[in-house]
């Protein structure tokens, strides 16, 4: 665990906030520790070292996997602040990760838009 | 070697579904996956929970349940209504619930990623309850839950590979797709066995149907079968699988009305035989059901009456009326009378629901009443095949079943409309007959396999005292009734008097001529014997005349020979013969 003092001025969030991360993982895989890996360096550069981080390693703590409703794996979980977000993968997507952590809003992405919504939106309409 | 070909041979995990383990030879293939797919609200969850649970509450298999659309507390309220207790099961380690539950709108895809989280859980839950049965409900939520298709795939694939390696009985639910079984294709994956399910509802009622589209490597009922949910769960009905096989009775019960079993070979019905009493409105159909019902229950054997017309305490004030007492029957448990609207549910409701009172009873007969009505609610087809099945399920167990049935059209007295009257054992047709301003009740058996019958149409009335048959007027080559019997009975009687007249007069006219040919004997015979006497006078007069002459003449002999010999005597004698 590990906190930081400074606090990002970009980030739309309360500053009294820090934020709780969860990774979960399962096993020593190269994609968990690849996540695990980006995962630090994302913090380090755009957290400032504000946040609070767990790794939980679903194949020793399987009964875990319910409480969050995990089935991806990799996933983080930002539980604080609320709402609560999860990002799926290696993390290896940077901007996506920003996006879901609310660290920059969608129209900073490098891609602008991804199929995955464009199919969403269509399929609502 | 057939040893070791039975072992080869499939292996099923038995569903303890009512029917379905019939239709499918045993149930579901054990240790794979079988895919259950359907329409929205056609039963699919209904039908993997039901496995799960009898499973883990009667073939002692604990199950998984990875619910992915409803908490296991819906869940719970769910089966609670098939009488089900989820928790308990729970609680005492035979069935293990998860909700697996992704919102779309908090994730963020950022990478490779699988869903070996999936499988954690899976696991978790197998090793938990020690799992034999898993279902899976519905596996396709995934498909919203995930934007790169992919990596579902392979994972899906891995998924079912994952399954099988684990020998679980598997079942996954999935959505009815446009021009594929399911929407998502799962069916690629999955290929030991499809059933499908359907929904269907014509005239405002539904039917639910099932259908096993595929099951390799084993024979199966291959015909869409209905299927109902109800509070007792999800029974299924198998159309076509009933066989002729019934074994037959030789024993004899009563019709209830003695005249009746007079006209069918003095005995009645045989036991376990189907009757049909068909015939037009007000003819008396019910009246005579239920005379067999009372006369069954007297003899103490329980029956069952299902009315589809009348309500149960009509029928017993209406029946009261011809002294039948159906009430006390009912009081004394030997009578179950139900009556229902044959709209109330679909045509195999219908069915399932009388199948199910049969089992609670367990009647030795059963009354419907009528069937006519039943046809409102479905199509002929339909009921046809749903009486059929009920008579051959009633003949199976020896069940005698006495079906009424309304003729509404009079041209077509000898049909019924649904054409089961050929397969009854037993017909008897009431019917009216319309003559000089009055209708009188008839009743004829028109067949009655395997035995000797009545030819006979016989007029019979309903009284306080029940239905009773009239004896047959039979005479000058006319069968007549009501009021034209009695009057040509009364006619008839009259000529007799008349003949009985007429024979009396001759029979006086000849005995006047007798005493008038005796009188005039007799007075024959007294001229003859007036005569007689007169005749026989004159005889003797003239003969005492001749023997006073011969005295006279001896004396004269006498005289002129004075003294004269014995010898003498003799010659003067002939000498007088021959003077004469």
């Amino acid at each position: 665990m590990k906190k930081g003092a400074k606090v990002n001025g970009k980030a739309a969030l309360p500053k009294d906030t820090v934020m709780q991360l969860r990774l979960y993982v399962a096993g020593q895989t190269p994609r968990s520790l690849a996540a695990l890996a980006n995962l630090k360096r994302i913090c380090t550069e755009h957290l400032d070292g504000e946040y609070a981080l767990e790794v939980i390693d679903l194949a020793k703590n399987p009964q875990l996997a319910q409480g969050d409703q995990i089935l991806a794996i990799p996933t983080l979980v930002r539980n604080l602040p609320v709402p609560i977000r999860k990002i799926i993968g290696d993390l290896s997507n940077v901007d996506r990760v920003l996006v879901g952590l609310d660290l920059r809003g969608p129209e900073q992405m490098t891609v602008k838009s991804s199929p995955r919504n464009d199919r969403r939106l269509g399929a609502k309409a | 070697m057939n040893g070791d070909l039975h072992n080869l041979a499939l292996q099923k995990a038995p569903t303890g579904i009512h029917g379905l383990d019939e239709i499918s030879n045993g149930g579901f293939p054990r240790g794979r996956t079988t895919i259950i797919c359907g329409g929205p609200g056609c039963g699919k969850t209904m039908l993997a929970m039901e496995f799960l649970i009898r499973g883990a509450q009667e073939f002692g298999e604990p199950g998984v349940l990875i619910a992915f659309e409803e908490t296991p507390q819906e869940m719970e309220h769910n089966v609670a209504s098939l009488g089900f207790d989820l928790r308990n099961l729970a609680n005492q380690k035979k069935l293990y619930l998860d909700y697996v539950y992704v919102e779309p709108s908090e994730i963020q895809e950022t990478g490779d990623y699988d869903l070996e989280g999936l499988f954690i859980r899976l696991q978790h839950a197998v090793d938990s309850v020690g799992a034999k049965r898993i279902c899976l409900d519905t596996l396709e939520a995934l498909f919203s839950s995930f934007s790169n298709e992919a990596v579902l795939r392979a994972e899906l694939r891995r998924l079912f590979r994952w399954l099988k390696d684990r020998g679980l009985t598997t079942v996954i639910t999935a959505e009815k797709g446009e021009n594929m079984l399911t929407r998502n294709g799962l069916e690629e994956y999955v290929s030991d066995c499809v059933i499908l399910l359907d929904h269907r509802v014509r005239d405002q009622i539904s039917t639910r149907r099932l259908r096993i589209v595929k099951y390799r490597g084993t024979s199966h009922g291959a015909d869409e079968y209905p299927f109902l949910i109800d509070s007792k769960g999800i029974s299924v009905l198998p159309v076509t699988s009933l066989e002729l096989r019934h074994k037959v009775s030789n024993e004899r019960v009563s019709t209830g009305i003695a005249d009746l079993d007079e006209m069918l070979g003095g005995k009645g019905f045989f036991r376990g035989s189907s009757i049909l009493i068909s015939g037009t409105a007000g003819s008396g159909k019910t009246t005579m059901a239920a005379s067999f019902v009372n006369a069954a229950c007297q003899r103490g054997e329980p029956c069952l009456f299902v009315g589809f017309e009348e309500s149960v305490a009509q029928v017993g004030r209406n029946m009261e009326s011809v002294g039948l007492n159906l009430k006390q029957w009912e009081d004394q448990g030997l009578l179950f009378h139900e009556a229902w609207r044959p709209s109330q549910y679909g045509i195999e409701l219908h069915l399932l629901r009388i199948h199910k009172l049969i089992e609670r009873v367990k009647p030795q007969h059963v009354v419907i009443d009528p069937i006519t009505n039943l046809i409102t609610g479905s199509q002929q087809k339909e009921v046809y095949s749903m009486l059929v099945r009920l008579m051959d399920h009633l003949k199976g167990q020896n069940i005698t079943s006495l079906f009424t049935n309304l003729n509404v059209n009079n041209d077509q007295l000898e049909q019924t409309d649904i054409g089961i009257s050929s397969l009854t054992d037993t017909w008897i047709l009431c019917r009216d007959l319309e003559l000089n301003g009055e209708r009188n009740r008839c009743v004829y058996i028109l067949k009655s396999r395997g035995m000797p019958h009545s030819n006979q149409i016989r007029e019979f009335v309903m009284s306080s005292d029940g239905i009773q048959l009239i004896p047959p007027y039979i005479g000058s080559g006319l069968v007549l009734t009501g009021s034209s019997r009695v009057a040509q009975e009364a006619k008839e009687k009259a000529e007799e008097l008349l003949r009985f007249r007429s024979i009396e007069q001759k029979r006086e006219a000849l005995e006047r001529k007798r005493s008038a040919l005796d009188a005039q004997i007799k007075m024959l015979n007294m001229e003859f014997a007036a005569e007689e006497m007169e005749l026989e006078s004159s005889i003797n007069q003239e003969m005492l005349s001749e023997k006073q002459l011969e005295q006279e003449r001896d004396a004269m002999n006498r005289l002129r020979l004075g003294e004269s010999r014995s010898t003498d005597r003799t010659t003067s004698a002939n000498a007088v013969g021959d003077s004469i």
